[in-house]
């Protein structure tokens, strides 16, 4: 760090000013605000979309909210266990810590799966990107865009995660993967939060 | 490189009123209310919630003051977004009112 400072004169600090762990950790967090835009973009046209048609259908009586109930308690536990086998790996355990992101890859795995299930029903049931049975079309190209964008993060999340285990594993001392382990839940409870705004406003509204 | 000094929160805690707000949202969408009312008790709950995970699982609650903003400024070019938004909405409104006579919605509001 010091060397790459003394190179470069006073391009910038080693030290992140805001995140003192790591340069890493404020990057992830400018990329969720940008995400965050993404997402907020997609709910926005969605209310407008829905306040200026005069036939949009009433969600949670066209989608039904048990399984998408079930799936949001779902990624609130699976950030639980995030949470879980941080701590874990702060107090030095290498075994649990990625058991628990391993717990945790499996509840988003889990999540897409049943994700994957409630659009195959809601296909075969009419709902299509084009139209549906229920009322105005953009309902259905808005549903699958919006839970088909978040679907993508959850797998990619799977993945981050899956990848985290490798990492923890692969390095001796637990202390060397804490700042990259954080940094995944940071991602992982990122996409909790949009789902519940995406389950408050798609399914319950 | 720090072991990070983090205070941990009582997770179980955060999780359980996490647990307890999302039944509390799908009951209120069954409760005998205005649509209004219960849209503005939806959007309260999810921010709620929201700020839950933001503030304790993301640990914002523990970082610089500045962060918080990073983290605040997608919020606020949403709101500004429905805002934008407004005049095509209402233009729209006005077409859509014209082609289907009050099909849907009783002179309320």
């Amino acid at each position: 760090m010091s060397h790459v400072a003394s190179v470069h004169g006073a391009v910038e600090p080693a030290e992140s000013p805001l995140t003192p762990e790591s340069w890493g950790k404020l990057g992830m967090w400018i990329f969720l605000a940008g995400d965050a835009v993404g997402f907020g973009t997609l709910l926005a046209g969605y209310g407008m979309m829905r306040a200026t048609s005069g036939d949009w259908p009433s969600p949670y009586e066209v989608l039904g909210i048990n399984l998408t109930a079930a799936m949001t308690f779902l990624l609130i536990c699976s950030s639980v266990t995030m949470v879980k086998g941080l701590e874990w790996l702060g107090k030095g355990d290498k075994g649990r810590a990625k058991a628990y992101l391993f717990y945790t890859a499996l509840g988003g795995a889990i999540f897409v799966s049943l994700q994957a299930y409630e659009w195959s029903h809601l296909i075969h049931r009419g709902l299509l990107i084009n139209g549906n049975p229920w009322g105005a079309s953009l309902f259905g190209t808005s549903f699958f865009l919006v839970t088909g964008f978040h679907g993508l993060h959850v797998t990619a999340g799977v993945i981050y995660l899956l990848a985290m285990v490798r990492v923890v594993a692969n390095r001796p001392q637990p202390a060397a993967s804490y700042n990259a382990v954080e940094i995944a839940g940071l991602y992982w409870h990122f996409v909790d939060l949009v789902w519940i705004m995406v389950f408050t406003f798609m399914y319950l509204l | 490189m720090a072991t990070a000094e983090h205070k941990h929160p009582n997770y179980m805690a955060i999780f359980w009123f996490l647990a307890i707000l999302t039944v509390v949202e799908i009951a209120v969408i069954y409760m005998p209310l205005a649509k209004f009312t219960i849209g503005v008790l939806l959007c309260a709950l999810a921010l709620g919630k929201a700020a839950l995970v933001a503030m304790y699982f993301m640990h914002l609650r523990f970082e610089a003051r500045t962060l918080g903003m990073i983290a605040v400024v997608p919020l606020l070019i949403a709101t500004l977004l429905i805002f934008v938004l407004l005049p095509d909405g209402f233009a729209v409104m006005k077409r859509t009112v014209g082609v289907k006579p009050a099909a849907t919605e009783p002179a309320k509001h």
